[in-house]
């Protein structure tokens, strides 16, 4: 992907596009179709997905392609859908969960290209081209578990069950990156997973248990 | 026929032998000699799998061929008339087939911001909101009140002008013929009748040799379970559905619907297999679940109606605040006179605003008087909160009780040793506590640090009560290949109920856990109890163990024959059956099945009532909590926990440890961060997310030390008691108590932010 020259020493942000190129994409656009600033966008970005598809999306829902757990998907989406409601609804994965809708939670967590994002602020066509790595393609059901979830359950980092999907992501991308991780950089890690039944200290000693 | 008993009680070691009468056809409870196989043990849960594959369907899961989406239209107004509705234009909006109002006929009056109005289903959620935006509707904007000492005032508007009965669930405790009136917005005050007069009280608290008396204000807290309120509602004919529900209790769901829509209760199907928390706020069906319900009905679809995050905030319970005013007196060796509570609170349109459970059942006291008042305000209702009443109570008390202790320069575990002398529990929980959390390093004289980081080391008590209810019935089916299902309709809302249940088949079996299979959740099921009052455990292990017991007896009539033998002659081990005194003569399990006439039997066991009165009817419970108090930028850091508990006959350690440190966490997201904040302008909560509503996190987390001591009273088959709410219920006072340590001022308000420890300390005279 080509990166314009100014925005090199730009911060990064999780979907790569920086606040100037976005505020830039806006500013040439009309108040028209909903997602044309965001084919446009992507488009001065050198994204290749939305060109590969050939076509502009929305306003209405429009079959896009998403990549999840390794498989390639067709979904029916509105450029305003999240990508969690996409794979919620339309692909009946509901493992992510829906918390709070405006990413405070945690309990949406996904691996997008390798970073965790909160996928209920995150666009489903934004994901178009990306890895999306959900807490389905983990481990399997009917075989082999993940480590982590397995050491989730041997030190019980989970009670209700209903933030295991997002903090489980976390963590998966903590180790991902960091396989022998501190607890301080545990809880750092899992600071955007908010747990109301308390498993963070069960949650820290999953983790702390797979150092190797 | 009764049969009797010996059995070995008390606590931990400390064992008298007493004798019992029980009911026959069940089996001899577990007491202090028993050595148990997996009963006291660490068991993973078996729904681990599931929810850690992402596998567990929750409620907001379920998805449904023609499926509508019902979404709530709510008063942006906290008091209002409401004379005129004009739904035509959201009637024709596209995907809608059905709208509601909530109350058929207008007009309807408005108390809160959020309330609902009308409800819309449609075939998207956004074509409901969209529909949402046509509706018309008249508020008449009428005068409301939001501050809770402001409401007091006769010149206050009334937020009812009828009298308000008192509404409970489960998760309340219910005092039976207390009598209150309502004046104004005052409901109360509700006063105890065996308490002592307000003279005798203040006689003692005079002839006292220390007093002290202090004022506290505590916060609304609203319950933040991940998973919001909501259900999804299938009418499978015109008589019968089903419902899937975030519940804490599928048969008070159940119940509701059943008397509202007029329909026989075993026509309405409760499936709870998974639900993201509750915490006190999630019994009955609600205003959503009736209104979907109907809407399903009209719309001849299934319904979802789940709450966002917002409502979730407004409208379906909060913990109510609370304004005490406490006098303890004591005389100069320490032993308290006098306990004098006078408290209110507003649960907004609610009621429960009590406090006084701490005060009056934790110290022993000559006297005791206390005063409880309900508060109405234009503010959404309360509802029971782990522990209804007892961390905003204990709050003060534990302060208080510090209080006197320093005054009469008398340590403050030392003085509560002395006004709970007659608690076996808790003499044992204190020497413990003392030890684990170190605390003859802890300086007698608060606030010697030097430097700008100061600790402090504080204690609390913890109180609660062993609640159970008779009538639940398990059911145990043995199929001829020898495989065990379990069946109940009571819910796991996290604690870990569904191990617990193959722990107690398994140990009275004679099998492993993991070959029970454990069915939950279905009030097609047997009456399970609803999970308040930390009473699932109490309520369900006893009526699974002696419907195993009974499953054994008949595979011990059916063992008995192959092994030429008779039934009081066998036992059950390690996946056999085999003659007492003659292990040889012994065969598996399995091949017992096999020879199961009809290919499979079903026996139901029932909770009965406990056999022994468990005395004291207290759960206990003792919290250290070690803090470091920046004193420049006002910031508390909860450093470490010591955590020491009682829930009669542990289960499951591993999943009890879990719930204790829920417990301590929650207490500290209650000491020191959450505050549900209205606008007094406009009586809409100002940080009705997650983002805003700040809740503990893992940066948050202190090192939780717990420790569970072993209570045999041998009440019930099972010996088990609760261990849910005692957990939280003394983490803020002991918090405020180590902060007092830390820096040698009070902070009497909750929640315990920055601002007000650099306030206080500022009126002490600066920060050094």
């Amino acid at each position: 992907m080509k990166v314009p020259q100014e925005e090199k020493n730009l911060p990064e942000h999780s979907n790569g596009i920086s606040r100037r190129s976005f505020l830039k994409g806006f500013g040439v656009t009309s108040a028209g179709v909903a997602v044309t600033p965001v084919s446009e966008l992507l488009t001065q970005l050198g994204e290749t997905a939305t060109k590969a598809e050939g076509k502009l999306l929305g306003p209405d829902a429009a079959n896009i392609t998403l990549t999840v757990n390794g498989k390639k998907m067709t979904a029916l989406a509105a450029p305003r859908m999240t990508l969690v409601d996409v794979l919620r609804d339309q692909l009946h994965l509901t493992g992510t969960k829906v918390g709070c809708d405006r990413g405070a939670c945690g309990a949406c967590t996904v691996i997008l290209n390798g970073k965790s994002v909160p996928s209920c602020m995150t666009l489903a066509v934004d994901a178009i081209g990306k890895n999306i790595e959900t807490v389905e393609g983990l481990g399997d059901y009917d075989g082999k578990l993940h480590e982590i979830q397995e050491s989730f359950i041997e030190h019980d980092g989970l009670q209700c069950g209903f933030c295991t999907s997002g903090m489980l992501m976390s963590c998966k991308n903590l180790l991902d990156n960091n396989p022998n991780p501190s607890l301080d950089e545990i809880k750092i890690a899992t600071s955007g997973n908010l747990c109301r039944c308390g498993t963070y200290p069960k949650v820290f000693e999953a983790v702390m248990a797979m150092n190797k | 026929m009764p049969k009797q008993v010996q059995l070995k009680v008390g606590v931990e070691k400390n064992l008298r032998e007493i004798t019992a009468e029980i009911p026959d056809n069940t089996p001899r409870p577990w007491d202090g000699s028993d050595e148990l196989k997996y009963i006291g043990g660490y068991l993973k849960r078996i729904d681990g799998r599931e929810k850690t594959t992402g596998r567990a369907k929750f409620t907001f899961d379920i998805q449904l061929p023609g499926m509508l989406y019902a979404r709530f239209l709510r008063s942006p107004y906290p008091a209002a008339i409401v004379r005129k509705i004009d739904i035509s234009k959201a009637q024709n909006a596209p995907g809608v087939k059905a709208i509601l109002m909530v109350q058929k006929k207008l007009p309807l009056v408005v108390r809160f911001a959020g309330q609902e109005i009308l409800a819309v289903a449609a075939e998207t959620s956004y074509q409901a909101e969209a529909a949402l935006k046509l509706v018309e509707v008249d508020y008449n904007i009428q005068p409301f009140v939001l501050d809770t000492t402001e409401a007091k005032k006769s010149s206050a508007p009334l937020v009812f002008n009828t009298d308000v009965e008192e509404q409970t669930t489960e998760g309340d405790i219910t005092e039976e013929g207390t009598k209150v009136t309502q004046q104004g917005n005052i409901r109360g005050p509700k006063i105890s009748p065996e308490d002592a007069t307000p003279d005798e009280v203040d006689a003692a608290l005079a002839a006292s040799d220390a007093v002290v008396e202090s004022s506290y204000r505590t916060q609304v807290q609203t319950h933040c379970a991940m998973e919001t309120h909501g259900v999804v509602v299938r009418w499978d004919d015109r008589e019968h559905l089903t419902v899937w529900a975030s519940t804490q209790g599928t048969f008070t769901v159940r119940d509701e619907l059943a008397s509202v829509l007029e329909i026989p209760k075993t026509n309405v199907r409760v499936l709870t297999k998974y639900m993201g928390g509750g915490f006190g706020a999630k019994f009955g069906a609600g205003i959503y679940g009736v209104m979907a319900a109907k809407l399903a009905q009209k719309a001849h679809a299934p319904v979802q109606l789940m709450l966002d995050r917002k409502e979730e905030h407004l409208c379906v319970g909060n913990r109510p605040d609370s304004v005490q005013k406490l006098k303890i007196g004591a005389n100069n060796a320490g032993k308290i006179k006098g306990i004098k509570l006078i408290s209110y609170g507003t649960a907004g349109v609610g009621t429960g605003a009590g406090t006084a459970g701490p005060a009056k059942n934790i110290y022993e006291t000559e006297t005791f008087y206390s005063e409880e008042s309900d508060i109405f305000t234009n503010a959404g209702p309360g509802a029971a909160f782990r522990a209804p009443g007892h961390p905003q109570g204990a709050f003060a008390l534990e302060q208080t009780i510090d209080e006197l202790a320093y005054k009469l320069n008398i340590d403050p575990i030392e003085f509560r040793k002395m006004n709970t002398a007659n608690n076996e529990i808790r003499q044992v929980q204190y020497e413990i506590a003392f030890k684990k959390a170190r605390w003859e390093k802890r300086n007698p004289k608060p606030a010697t640090d030097k430097g700008p980081i100061k600790r402090g080391m504080g204690v609390a008590n913890s109180v609660w009560y062993y609640f159970y209810r008779a009538g639940t019935q398990v059911e145990i089916q043995v199929n001829s290949d020898g495989s065990v299902e379990v069946k109940n309709g009571v819910q796991d809302i996290g604690g870990g109920i569904i191990t617990i249940m193959a722990m107690v088949t398994a140990e009275e079996l004679g099998l492993q856990p993991s070959q029970i299979k454990i069915n939950i959740g279905d009030t097609n099921f047997g009456l399970g109890p609803a999970s308040g009052g930390s009473q699932t455990t109490a309520g369900v292990t006893p009526a699974v163990r002696n419907a195993a017991y009974l499953a054994k007896q008949k595979m011990f009539g059916i063992a008995a024959e192959l092994l030429q033998s008779e039934p009081s002659e066998l036992s059950a081990a390690d996946g056999k059956i085999f003659v007492t005194n003659d292990t040889e003569k012994s065969l598996t399990w399995q091949q017992i099945a096999s020879k199961i006439p009809g290919e499979k039997f079903s026996v139901i066991g029932e909770r009965l009532n406990d056999h022994i009165e468990t005395k004291p009817r207290t759960i206990a419970g003792v919290q250290v909590a070690d803090v470091a108090v920046d004193i420049e930028t006002g910031v508390v850091k909860v450093e470490r926990v010591v955590a020491v508990h009682d829930c009669g006959r542990p289960m499951n350690r591993l999943t009890l440890e879990s719930q204790i440190n829920g417990g301590i966490i929650q207490g500290i997201s209650y000491a020191l961060f959450e505050n549900r904040i209205l606008d007094r302008n406009t009586g809409i909560m100002v940080n009705s997310n997650l983002d805003q509503y700040k809740i503990a996190g893992s940066l948050d987390v202190p090192e939780i030390e717990s420790v569970i001591i072993d209570v045999n009273h041998g009440q019930s088959s099972t010996g088990a008691i609760g261990i849910g709410e005692p957990a939280t219920v003394p983490t803020a006072g002991a918090i405020a108590n180590a902060i007092y340590h830390a820096i040698g001022v009070r902070i009497r308000e909750l929640p315990m932010t920055p601002d007000k420890i650099l306030a206080a300390l500022e009126s002490r005279g600066g920060t050094s």
